[in-house]
């Protein structure tokens, strides 16, 4: 049996999961060997995968569950609530105008 | 929010020309001029844009799907358009493939809500693979806005 865990966390990005977030989500997921998913009301979507990140809609402030399992569950659920709850602070540039 | 909320009918493309990223961009831009949805004088200065969003990674996340898009102050509401590409375009895609459908958004640069509805509109149609296939398969503007209409009324994903 694999490990599992979850946490919900909380969108904090001004502008919620627009693509550069979502990209660097999917990213970072898939830096993991877990099997990531997160789930948003009855949404439940592989978190390796832009579309289906975007499919979720997720403005600031939305909820979402965060589900990791496999043998790094713990180490990728730690990383990857920071940067959500961070507000994916590598996509600041995406902010200015010209770049969304 | 559905394809008619934000997607120009008149700029609606099929068998678009360009096999390169930055033709293809200017090709989409410049159909929504010509549908009246933006400016002449605006075009060049949203293609700029659009390629310096672009450059921060593409905005073609796979299976042939690309959403380039960008803010500009010259629209008061979210404007989009949808070609398509028989040949495909080279778009440094996220898994190298190149892209057949694109979906360019151009919105106003104080409604970030519209544009996250929007993408979550395109990408959960898109996830749908009867609808990517239908789709690449349209070979007049009027295959393609019929897809849409269906998408509209959910005729592929509930």
């Amino acid at each position: 049996m694999s490990a599992s865990e979850s946490r919900s966390v909380t969108v904090a990005n001004e502008q919620g999961l627009h693509m550069r977030p979502a990209y660097l989500f999917a990213e970072t997921a898939a830096k993991f060997q877990s099997e990531i998913e997160v789930a948003k009301d009855d949404l439940r979507i592989d978190g390796k995968s832009v579309l289906s990140i975007l499919t979720l809609g997720a403005a600031k402030g939305a909820q979402l569950e965060l589900i990791a399992t496999g043998p790094d569950a713990v180490e990728a659920i730690n990383t990857l609530a920071e940067l959500m709850e961070t507000g994916f602070p590598e996509s600041n540039g995406s902010e200015t105008p010209d770049k969304v | 929010m559905k394809f008619c909320d934000f997607v120009s009918t008149d700029a609606i493309q099929s068998e678009m020309a360009s096999a390169e990223k930055e033709g293809a961009i200017r090709e989409l831009v410049g159909n929504l001029v010509t549908a009246g949805q933006i400016n002449a004088d605006d075009a060049e200065s949203i293609v700029t844009a659009i390629m310096k969003r672009e450059e921060l990674g593409s905005t073609g996340i796979g299976r042939g799907i690309a959403v380039p898009h960008t803010k500009h102050p010259c629209v008061d509401k979210l404007v989009g358009t949808v070609g398509v590409s028989q040949e495909g375009v080279e778009f440094q895609s996220l898994d190298g493939e190149p892209v057949q459908l694109f979906f360019l958004l151009v919105s106003p640069p104080d409604r970030p809500g519209d544009h996250l509805r929007a993408l979550e509109n395109i990408s959960r149609q898109l996830r749908d693979d009867m609808f990517c296939k239908f789709l690449k398969q349209s070979k007049t503007k009027q295959d393609i806005q019929t897809l849409l209409e269906e998408a509209d009324n959910n005729q592929f994903v509930s």
